[in-house]
């Protein structure tokens, strides 16, 4: 699909911030707020626009349990079908966020999301490690999240501008 | 008995005027929840490859002065990115110096020219510090009032009229502040062939070069016949983010240089290392940086003319910098009176036109260097005020 210039515009500027809405955008990229919605309607119909969605904190919450962990599963492809049979496998579990076929030593890279390290060792062991074509997994706990989608967690930046300057 | 206590002040001090952005400033310090749009410098910043240039060179210990113009790696780079982004060639060895930030660049290209009397055209509104800056060295400052009506570009025939057999120079400053206006070719042939028929020099303050938006800033030095007259003052603050990193250049004519090198290895010596290692870097791998900034910049830029344009105030479409300059005259106040009412009542610290010179009146300068949501919120409160000062106007 080719996009216009117009088109990669308003896909970065939600990228950034999904929450700027038409008539800002419009104004913003110099169009109208019509033409910003309508775009922005058939890229969501495209799927080029996949979702909105929110990052959040949880670190910040009280008693916080939930772990991520990020696992290198290495699998034999099938004939005819390839990564995408055992990927699509993977990825229908409620558990698991992302998965990526990556190159390099393992093959597909699956993050999973639990309430506790204990559910997430269930899942590798019970789930994972015994679909037909896993060959190995390796699985690393998360400690600490720094940097997410390009933004920083914890950020300490703040204005330190002095307030009227020529 | 009393005594009239001495002055112990220069005379050439004792007049100059305090700069008209202190009073706000004083003013909006105080307050607390303001949204200022008055800030001057990049929101961004500096792109964390470039800090750690700096870091990296006080690491290995490179602490000592450079030479007087300038690390030759950082001149050479900037000879580079002067021919690529500008098309003017300049010597790095013999026509480049660094100095600290572009206001030391603007003073040495002043000290080096000006003889007591001479006239040099100041084209307003600008940055407040070149009238004074040219008292200061002895010379005369000839001040030219651009317009709202010719979206504040400098009329040929301005020029024409404000030449004496004194003038030695003019200042220009395009990308400007505090209008964002800026000229194209067409406008600076214009300009230039008055300055070469007068055998003038123009000292081209180009700070803002890197942010123009709708096409790629042309410099005056790369018009036919102008590079022999012309000093290039630029620097990294604006484009590169780097304000307090206090680096600029300038680029001018050997002879030229000589003289400004001469002034600044006995006031300056040199700029302070650290930064020059960060500025290689800037050169060498921020461009895309820029750009990203850029981008942002020019969706601003838009949302706000749109704005303003939207709640009532009039606003020419800024070429460049990170200014817009809406006309406020519908008001019936006075760009003083607006920015403080508009501060007092709702916050928003903008900075008058007036104080920027001749053709300010009646326009307040708006920084758009800010994030999206403080600029949505910076015209959710004009737009407030603005409603009340008609009501309270029935």
């Amino acid at each position: 699909m080719k996009l216009n210039e117009k088109e990669v515009e308003i896909l970065e500027i939600l990228q950034k911030d999904a929450r700027f809405e038409a008539v800002d955008i419009a104004k913003m990229i110099g169009t109208s707020e019509t033409e910003v919605a309508e775009t922005i309607r058939r890229l969501e119909e495209e799927k080029v626009i996949v979702h909105y969605a929110t990052l959040v904190d949880w670190a910040k919450m009280d008693n916080f349990t939930g772990v991520t962990a990020m696992i290198d599963v290495k699998v034999t492809p099938k004939r005819g079908v390839g990564f995408d049979e055992v990927a699509e496998r993977i990825y229908r579990f409620k558990e698991v966020s992302s998965v990526y076929l990556m190159s390099g030593v393992y093959d597909l890279s699956v993050t999973v999301e639990g309430q506790s390290m204990n559910e997430i060792a269930r899942f590798v062991s019970e789930k994972l490690s015994t679909l037909d074509s896993v060959v190995s997994t390796t699985t690393h706990f998360q400690l600490k999240k720094y940097k997410h989608d390009g933004k920083i967690y914890a950020s300490k930046r703040e204005d330190n501008r002095i307030v009227v300057s020529p | 008995m009393t005594l009239t206590k001495k002055s112990y002040v220069a005379k050439s001090v004792e007049k100059m005027r305090p700069s008209g952005i202190r009073k706000f400033f004083d003013l909006a310090a105080t307050m607390e929840g303001v949204v200022s749009l008055g800030v001057g410098e990049p929101d961004f910043v500096t792109t964390w490859s470039v800090r750690e240039a700096a870091i990296n060179s006080l690491e290995r210990g490179f602490t000592s002065y450079t030479a007087n113009a300038g690390l030759i790696e950082l001149r050479t780079e900037i000879a580079r990115y002067m021919a690529d982004r500008f098309r003017v060639s300049y010597s790095p060895q013999e026509e480049v110096i660094v100095t600290v930030g572009a206001s030391q660049a603007l003073d040495i290209a002043m000290r080096a020219i000006i003889d007591p009397g001479d006239e040099i055209i100041v084209v307003e509104p600008c940055f407040v510090s070149y009238a004074p800056l040219v008292e200061l060295t002895g010379g005369h400052a000839v001040t030219i009032g651009t317009t709202g009506e010719t979206g504040f570009k400098l009329q040929p025939e301005q020029l024409e009229a404000a030449i004496t057999p004194r003038t030695k120079a003019v200042l220009l400053c395009y990308p400007n502040n505090p209008t964002g206006t800026q000229l194209d070719r067409e406008d600076l042939e214009a300009i230039a062939s008055i300055v070469k028929k007068h055998d003038l020099l123009v000292i081209a303050d180009e700070i803002y070069a890197e942010l123009a938006y709708d096409q790629s800033h042309t410099s005056i030095a790369s018009l036919s016949g102008m590079r022999e007259r012309t000093i290039l003052i630029n620097g990294f603050s604006k484009g590169f983010a780097m304000t307090g990193w206090r680096l600029g250049f300038t680029c001018a004519p050997e002879e030229i240089s000589r003289a400004m090198l001469k002034i600044h290895q006995y006031t300056m010596m040199c700029a302070s290392t650290p930064a020059q290692y960060a500025a290689v870097e800037a050169l060498q791998n921020g461009m895309a940086d820029v750009e990203s900034m850029k981008k942002d910049y020019r969706q601003r830029r838009n949302y706000m003319v749109q704005s303003f344009k939207e709640i009532g105030l009039d606003c020419h479409l800024p070429g460049g910098a990170f200014y817009v300059f809406p006309s406020i005259q519908s008001t019936g106040l006075t760009s003083e009176q607006f920015a403080e009412a508009l501060l007092l009542e709702e916050k928003v610290a903008v900075v008058p036109g007036s104080v920027f010179g001749k053709g300010g009146e009646g326009y307040i300068r708006c920084s758009y260097a800010s994030s999206m949501s403080q600029l949505q919120e910076a015209i959710k409160r004009i737009s407030r005020f603005l409603e009340k000062q008609k009501r309270s106007a029935v």
